[in-house]
């Protein structure tokens, strides 16, 4: 088996450090680390993480193989850094079968990049109405845990409280996609001061808020787990503090770009911005970045949301919502949290590794980096600085929200079970 | 001036009283025998409808021919748009053939400003209507109603609205016209009112520069113009009011209500007008009421505007101007 020292890593941000990589495992970690017979990557003060988890992405694949697939989708997560996505239901056929589930597993498998873990829907065809077969998912080779119909929100109180019950038989989690969707008809941006003068129908917060606060009262309740999908408003993060000072059972995530931008760049009217939950107010912003730091929202996820060029070179309302994220979540992560002193790198692995993979129940995935470990490894360059060039991107799709804008950090290897999967930011 | 006119609160004071006095002078070409003027003779102008208009897509068409430019009329209806084609191929296929300006109404809020400056196309992009966003050419229009009525047509010429008192009435929420009047007025000096159910107005209107009443008859008395929107009636499906007669009650204009305006004050409405419902018949064909007045100005101001875009330099009228007072 091929041995790799990585020597001089930041682990987690702390002292340099050699890591040696034996086969699928890290065999050692210390300093002073012989070389012989090893693959020898000078990482020169970088930051070594634990292969970063993504509980939120969007691979296309099966239907929508011209924005992405599981190949695109996860070369773009190696890129990025990550080891383990979980992928969304929102499939052309729905992921609502075990049959559907099996072919993306499968895919992954094939891929090499990095794992997948197929989310099955919680409805069938995500029309909340019925619940699919939630077990058959779970018994299936792909083994699904997470439970969600994101794109659209279960909004019927009783079937998320089936759901809810149902999943605890084999320790499932149902995944909610907030959105009360009387109060979104028509909804094409967050509603404050931009949208009256935009004059684009409006995303209220309480449409979040409300159903974030039903659904925690129903976990409690039935004492279930919950997970909230991309947590959006400053609202959101009271009621999930609330709820977790009340013991409730509830887990949340923040996406990168909600973390960062905000409703006034809609002004532009470029679509690339159109994303669902939409981007929120300054004061939202400063209330998730305190939340992520302080625990009240456990993990950042994607969302990563690929679409063709065609759906956002358009006008606004026939825009698709969404963003690419996979390639750029760690830089926006260091610009938001890291270098403005709210989380240090330790905080980055529990919010992006650990801790995502513990809420879906990753196996070998957010594990410690230490001896007898998988080797599922992030080596990051923290001093770069470089303009995001949507042409240099691993995805399908290019729309993201940050060309051009200068961001920290770079992700320079990707190791999954020791396989180097990029090295010096080229995909193998 | 800017090369597109895209929003209302893009103008300056000075853009916006240049217009409406060039627009003046395009009034008298109206008086003319013969009511047109060589100045975009040769320049080529499509009116882009996604959205049915007739009356703005007819007075836009005048002013065109008036001014002697190509007239292309493009209705998405039967086209290639619904034929699944994008925004931006039909812009780019109609500058293809030669269009100098787009005159464009879309059902999307900023579709203007996306083929302004997307660079999908390199004509002047005027908008007459987006969404529920703006509506710059009518806002321009019910200025120029209300500096010839309140200040004078000659009187009036450099000057704006200042101090005037204008109320807005009906649905604001949904109205390109009402934040195009706000952004326009506000520049131009005067005081504007938004007279609405509160569910007819937008979460984040305290922003806006201008007053916000509920009530109508206590903002009839101190109006120097009040403007009524047009209300849909299935708005009320929806749970905005519940019932059309409830609305007409509390926010429809009839006589004994117009009795309260000051005897100078003028009664708008951007047309068309929903009779019964927001404004009554008495009202509506009464001598206040300017809504007639207001198409004709409209064809006036729509020329200055693509005078002023397109024309250049060389001076639109060729006669001798009055005399203005400094």
């Amino acid at each position: 088996m091929s041995k790799t020292l990585i020597r001089g890593a930041k682990v987690l941000g702390g002292e340099p450090q050699d890591v040696l990589i034996d086969g699928t495992t890290i065999a050692e970690v210390g300093t002073g680390l012989s070389a012989e017979g090893a693959e020898v990557v000078e990482a020169g003060g970088k930051v070594l993480l634990p292969g970063l988890v993504d509980l939120h992405t969007h691979l296309r694949e099966p239907g929508r193989e011209d924005s992405e697939t599981v190949l695109t989708g996860t070369r773009a997560a190696a890129s990025g850094g990550y080891t383990n996505v979980f992928a969304m239901a929102n499939t052309f056929p729905v992921a609502d079968t075990a049959g559907v589930v099996e072919q993306v597993w499968r895919l992954g498998q094939e891929s090499g990049y990095c794992d997948v873990q197929p989310i099955g829907a919680v409805t069938v065809g995500l029309e909340g109405a019925k619940l699919a077969e939630l077990g058959a998912m779970h018994e299936s080779a792909a083994g699904v845990t997470v439970f969600s119909d994101d794109g659209k929100c279960v909004h019927d109180a009783v079937i998320m409280r089936r759901a809810l019950e149902y999943v605890k038989a084999f320790d499932g989690v149902v995944a909610q996609h907030a959105q009360e969707p009387r109060l979104t008809e028509g909804a094409q941006m967050n509603e404050g001061v931009v949208s009256a003068e935009l004059g684009l129908g409006g995303w209220p917060a309480v449409a979040e808020e409300s159903i974030i606060a039903r659904d925690v009262l129903l976990a409690e309740h039935v004492g279930s787990r919950v997970h909230i999908c991309h947590l959006s408003t400053a609202g959101s993060v009271e009621i999930v503090r609330w709820a977790k000072s009340r013991g409730i059972d509830v887990t949340a995530e923040v996406t990168p770009h909600h973390l960062l931008l905000t409703d006034e760049l809609v002004r532009s009217y470029d679509p690339v911005y159109k994303v669902n939950p939409p981007l929120r107010t300054e004061r939202d912003v400063l209330a998730l970045r305190e939340a992520l730091a302080d625990g009240t929202i456990d993990i950042v996820a994607t969302d990563h949301a690929p679409h063709p060029h065609e759906d956002k070179d358009c006008e606004w309302a026939a825009a698709a919502m969404g963003m690419v994220g996979l390639e750029t979540a760690l830089s926006v992560v260091q610009e938001t949290m890291v270098d403005t002193g709210l989380l240090d790198w330790a905080g980055v692995a529990e919010r992006m590794s650990f801790k995502p993979a513990k809420i879906g129940q990753a196996t070998g995935h957010g594990r410690p980096v230490s001896a007898g470990e998988p080797a599922n490894l992030t080596l990051v360059d923290t001093e770069y600085r470089g303009r995001v060039d949507p042409a240099g991107f691993a995805s399908r799709s290019r729309n993201t929200p940050y060309e051009g804008r200068e961001l920290p950090g770079r992700v320079t290897h990707t190791w999954l079970r020791g396989k180097a999967t990029l090295v010096d930011g080229k995909l193998t | 001036m800017q090369r597109h006119l895209i929003s209302a609160a893009d103008l300056t004071r000075d853009d916006a009283v240049l217009i409406l006095d060039t627009a003046e002078e395009m009034a008298r070409v109206a008086d003319r025998p013969i009511k047109k003027l060589p100045t975009l003779r040769g320049r080529t102008v499509v009116n882009l409808f996604f959205e049915d208009s007739t009356r703005t897509r007819i007075s836009f068409e005048a002013a065109e021919k008036r001014l002697s430019a190509d007239v292309i009329n493009f209705t998405a209806k039967g086209s290639s748009v619904s034929k699944g084609e994008s925004l931006k191929d039909t812009a780019q296929t109609l500058e293809a053939m030669g269009v100098d300006a787009v005159v464009i109404r879309h059902g999307a809020s900023g579709a203007p400003y996306r083929l302004a400056t997307s660079g999908w196309i390199d004509a002047h992009v005027i908008n007459a209507g987006d969404g529920t966003h703006q509506h710059p050419t009518q806002a321009l229009l019910d200025a120029f109603t209300m500096r010839r009525r309140l200040v004078g047509p000659d009187a009036g010429l450099g000057k704006d609205l200042d101090g005037r008192r204008v109320t807005l009435v009906g649905d604001i929420l949904h109205s390109r016209v009402a934040r195009s009047n706000v952004d326009l007025l506000h520049t131009l000096g005067a005081e504007v009112t938004l007279v609405a159910p509160p569910t007819l107005l937008p979460v984040g209107v305290e922003t806006w520069p201008c007053e916000v009443s509920y009530d109508l008859d206590s903002t009839l008395t101190k109006s120097d113009a009040v403007m009524l929107l047009r209300v849909q009636r299935e708005r009320m499906n929806a749970a905005f009011f519940p019932t059309e007669r409830e609305y007409s009650r509390r926010y429809g204009l009839d006589g004994d209500r117009m009795a309260k305006m000051p005897d100078h004050a003028i009664v708008m409405h951007p047309g068309p007008m929903v009779r019964g419902m927001e404004i009554t018949a008495e009202v509506a064909d009464s001598g206040r009421c300017t809504v007639v007045e207001q198409v004709t100005n409209g064809v006036s101001v729509r020329m200055a505007v693509l005078y002023l875009l397109l024309g250049g330099a060389e001076p639109a009228v060729t006669h001798a101007r009055p005399t203005e007072e400094k």
